[in-house]
């Protein structure tokens, strides 16, 4: 076997510790490793790769429940049973190291990543949504960042044909340099049509199909295993380049291929390529695999055997195929224009063997190098950080109440995180596949059509970091409650939950103690509120770079949850319907404006306590929304989150321009009435005709609930004062962002 | 009448519109591939929306070379009915079924939203059942769409009444303001001069089906559907 004499120097320089080099021999049974073994070990092992610095609280996380199909970690997305003979694929992926250079390939190559995992497992992507991260909005880097991950997401998922149903953007300066960009996909398959990412059977053709083999993106997932630092953009060549076109071929060959029987399992090859796809498929099989990497169709002429295994080029599938029907698979990539090639075969024994020019270049065995397998798992050391009791001693006495709400409000709305996305959310094809049902209806979640069927799916993405950031519990319990909150409005039902863990360094006391804090937070709530964590992704090391030295990004868990519409006539919009209606806020207000977009932006004070909070609580009110909207009572239901009682308010006049007219609360500040993000709240209209029914029904549940107000005009008013026109209010609202970023 | 719907390879409305046809409308559909040679009886023929061959090169520019597109020609040519949308109508273009081009928005941006658009026709097989001057809401998504023909070009198609729609606001007001992506004379939609071959920017396909709200886009589809039962 040829060796080019590594040694711990060379691991060192790949991001192997040590005491991970020495393990390797061990694994190796004494052998020293080779460049290209070497090399291979360092991605699979790498954080993005192995999970080795997360895995133990990942599995923490409640990860059964009765409509899933496939629990955590099983295959490439989870998988819920959702009835009529359906199943609905999903799950959420970071691309923030990439994009944090090249935002435009590193969103895009986001978008892919994401849907091949779906219909890698023979599932149609039928809607996509995005969280995104980005700094301070006035700095031109922000502005970069930003306009070139819209497009990048944009481009990619437009020409693939995937809609865009919901997302979130929030700005913060911890982001300044590391903006974070998760997406999510949501496929729907034929509950017997799935594909496993497995591959057994000795003597089975092993193929690689879809795109060439080029240099790009090598060493990738070592690269997101590490710190952004002012050198990162010298990693450019980490970053891989989408071809979206490509993709789609790739889409609707696979889709083809999941209809017949001609395969034991199929994996896309994302970080680490070839290495990562033959290790997982061969070791879940308990098999091995020859693999001769002169058969891979390459870009270029001369690429190194470890350049072939680790390269992230995209639009790359591994397909095990059943011995004998080559010939049709090959036929099916033929139609489509698309590489078919096969490359190895399945062995037996669990021995990866990589050739290249005659030659054995790698030989491992493939449960050493995989997460549950040989792969390393480590508990870090955590620290609670000094600010998290400091942030507890702030009250809402040392703020003083405003007395101006018109010019508060008017201040409010044009806030980059409270203004609307409109200029973003108009570059990404929302209503390609002819499924959203949100566009002329908006609601809290995106409503996917499943077309001849009564039934519906809500998705959504949450995470409000600042909450995360000040009590990572907490907040991110609240997390998984806003995302709960927002299935329940639109009148679904929550199910299950996948998420993306961005977090700064793990060998940081403090970041690793808002990792392993906001994990609790995630598996209390997800608990309480019977959604199964179906997988998702961590990624660390997210920081900005400042002259005071890095500091990590607000910790920041993304909750992307569905939910079942069991019959589309519960399907509940967030705008008001009628004028006359009573509006109810269904849950209590606060006198509490703790960590609100009101507190930081327009007081300037960085650092309180989590808003209000309490999980029976909002559990109760969760469940009776719910028998409320079955029962027919509730014309618009908008949850109160960023921004408060007003915001909500208004974004609920802004759909039909119609008005409103409300009263504060006594023995409640004004501000905090309006303004404070105190938890479990909803804005509920209501016909009169109905209101007895309601007020009898939430009597009998026990539900707390506030008449505040009707549906009227076309003006917002507060105890008898007008606030300012629904109009001019929306036109601030839906020009703001427009006005910061292109300025 | 029996319609053939071709997909292109990333052609990625092709089912909507299928389902459309199918479904929604009752008509018969054939689904047609890019490499065939026939188009299997199909007497009206849709290039659906997407991203054929990735629009790399110039949106439309490769799929006319594509071998059916030799049949959708003779079939034109016939005085057979063909309607491209988005990038059909773009496809449509290159292939010169249609005059004029569509360029990059003068935004530079892609945009999806629902835009207004004001009936400048109703003599042609696919707006008869809309009055003129109606105005009907219904989606676009693209990023190549601002619709240029030299000035004879855009004189001859008004004066032969072959815009079929121009971008507006909801009061049919048509103008600078209310060009969606600052095409000619706001031009969203036109026909050629023997009035068999429809393009158009917006998606009627996205605006047919009563699940998502807006059913605006199935006069387009029902004034078919009038054509044919007389």
């Amino acid at each position: 076997m040829s060796s080019n004499e590594p040694n711990i120097e060379v691991a060192k320089k790949l991001g192997i510790l040590e005491e991970e080099y020495h393990k390797i021999v061990e694994h190796l049974e004494g052998r020293e490793p080779n460049f290209t073994e070497l090399s291979i070990y360092a991605v699979m092992w790498s954080e993005h790769c192995s999970y080795k610095n997360s895995i133990k609280y990942l599995k923490t996380l409640p990860r059964t429940g009765p409509h899933l199909l496939a629990e955590a970690g099983e295959e490439n997305a989870g998988l819920v049973d959702i009835g009529d003979g359906l199943a609905c694929a999903f799950k959420i992926e970071s691309h923030n190291h990439p994009s944090a250079i090249e935002p435009y390939q590193g969103a895009a190559t986001g978008v892919g990543g994401i849907n091949r995992d779906i219909f890698t497992m023979g599932a149609r992507p039928v809607a996509q949504l995005n969280s995104l991260r980005f700094g301070d909005p006035s700095l031109e880097k922000t502005k970069w960042l930003l306009k070139g991950v819209v497009k990048g997401i944009g481009d990619y998922g437009n020409s693939f044909g995937v809609p865009v149903l919901g997302g979130e953007v929030f700005f913060d300066k911890s982001y300044n340099t590391n903006p974070l960009v998760n997406a999510m996909s949501v496929g729907i398959v034929d509950k017997g049509k799935t594909i496993s990412a497995i591959a057994f059977g000795e003597g089975n053709p092993v193929f690689i199909v879809g795109s060439s083999t080029g240099k790009d993106g090598i060493h990738g997932a070592t690269f997101a295993s590490g710190d952004l630092s002012e050198t990162s953009m010298d990693d450019l060549p980490a970053v891989q380049v989408g071809d979206p076109f490509q993709e789609k071929l790739l889409l609707e060959a696979s889709l083809e291929l999941a209809g017949k029987d001609y395969i034991i399992g199929m994996q896309d090859m994302g970080a680490a390529g070839i290495t990562c796809s033959t290790s997982e498929m061969s070791e879940k099989g308990g098999v091995g695999m020859d693999i001769n990497l002169d058969l891979v169709p390459t870009r270029q002429e001369g690429m190194l055997p470890f350049e072939i295994l680790l390269s992230e080029s995209q639009e790359r599938m591994l397909v095990v195929v059943k011995k004998g029907f080559e010939n049709q698979v090959t036929e099916i990539f033929d139609k489509w224009d698309l590489n078919c090639v096969q490359i190895g075969v399945v062995t037996k024994g669990n021995t990866l063997r990589y050739f290249a020019k005659d030659e054995l270049v790698a030989e491992l065995p493939a449960d050493t190098l995989v997460l549950g397998g040989g792969a390393p798992v480590y508990d870090r050391e955590y620290r609670e950080p000094a600010y998290h009791q400091k942030a507890k001693s702030f009250t809402i006495d040392s703020i003083k109440e405003p007395e101006d709400l018109k010019a508060v409000t008017e201040f409010m709305v044009a806030q980059p995180n409270i203004a609307s996305k409109k200029w973003i959310i108009k570059q990404y094809d929302s209503m390609v596949g002819t499924i959203n049902m949100s566009t002329n209806n908006p609601s809290d979640a995106g409503i996917v059509n499943i077309k001849d069927s009564n039934k519906a799916i809500a998705v959504t993405v949450d995470c409000n970091a600042r909450y995360v950031h000040t009590d990572p519990q907490v907040g991110c319990s609240i997390a998984v409650a806003e995302a709960a909150r927002n299935i329940v409005c639109s009148g679904g039902e929550p199910s299950a939950v996948t998420n993306c863990c961005n977090f700064g360094n793990p060998y940081n006391p403090e970041a690793y103690w808002q990792f392993v804090m906001a994990i609790k937070g995630m598996g209390e709530a997800c608990e309480k509120f019977n959604t199964p964590v179906t997988g998702g992704n961590v990624s660390f090391y997210n920081q900005t770079v400042t002259k005071d030295g890095d500091v990590p990004v607000l910790p920041t868990p993304t909750i992307g949850m569905i939910g079942l519409v069991n019959d589309k006539s519960n399907i509940t919009p967030l705008g008001f319907e009628n004028e006359g209606d009573h509006i109810i806020l269904l849950g209590e207000s606060k006198n509490d404006i703790n960590s609100s977009e009101y507190l930081r932006s327009f007081h300037q004070v960085e650092l309180s306590p989590a808003p209000y909070f309490n999980m029976d609580e909002e559990y109760h009110m969760q469940d009776t929304l719910q028998k409320l909207i079955k029962a027919g009572l509730i014309n618009s239901a908008h949850d109160c989150a960023d921004g408060g009682l007003m915001i909500t308010l208004l974004e609920s006049s802004y759909v039909n321009n119609i008005g409103f007219s409300i009263q504060t609360k006594n023995g409640i500040r004004r501000d905090a009435f309006l303004f404070g993000e105190a938890q479990g709240r909803v804005v509920l209209s209501v016909s009169k005709n109905n209101f007895d029914s309601f007020k009898q029904y939430c009597n009998n549940n026990n539900q707390i609930f506030e008449l505040i107000g009707s549906v009227i005009g076309s003006v917002a008013i507060v105890d008898g004062n007008s606030i300012g026109s629904i109009k001019g209010l929306k036109e601030t609202y839906n020009n703001s962002l427009e006005k910061i970023i292109l300025n | 009448m029996k319609f053939g719907v071709i997909t292109f390879p990333g052609s990625n409305c092709d089912q909507d519109m299928i389902y459309v046809l199918e479904s929604i409308m009752g008509f018969e559909v054939v689904k047609l591939w890019h490499k065939d040679h026939d188009l299997q009886g199909a007497e009206f023929v849709v290039l659906p929306g997407g991203f054929s061959y990735g629009d790399y090169l110039r949106s439309g520019a490769i799929a006319r070379f594509s071998p059916i597109m030799n049949e959708v020609v003779n079939h034109a040519k016939k005085g057979g009915y063909v309607m491209g949308i988005c990038n059909g109508f773009q496809i449509l273009c290159e292939a010169q079924l249609l005059p004029g081009t569509l360029q990059h928005n003068n935004s530079q941006l892609f945009v999806c939203d629902n835009v207004y658009l004001k009936t400048a026709t109703s003599n042609s097989l696919v707006t008869n059942a809309l009055q003129k001057d109606q105005v009907i809401k219904v989606p676009v998504a693209h990023a190549e769409g601002r619709y240029f023909n030299h000035a004879e070009g855009i004189k001859a198609l008004e004066d032969a009444d072959q815009v079929l729609f121009r971008y507006c606001d909801a009061n049919g007001l048509v103008n600078d303001f209310t060009n969606l992506n600052g095409s000619i004379n706001n031009i969203a939609g036109i026909t050629n001069t023997n009035r068999n071959v429809f393009g158009m920017m917006p998606h009627p396909e996205r605006a047919a089906d009563t699940n998502l709200g807006n059913i605006d886009g199935k006069k387009i589809f029902e004034s078919i559907l009038n054509q044919v039962s007389v």
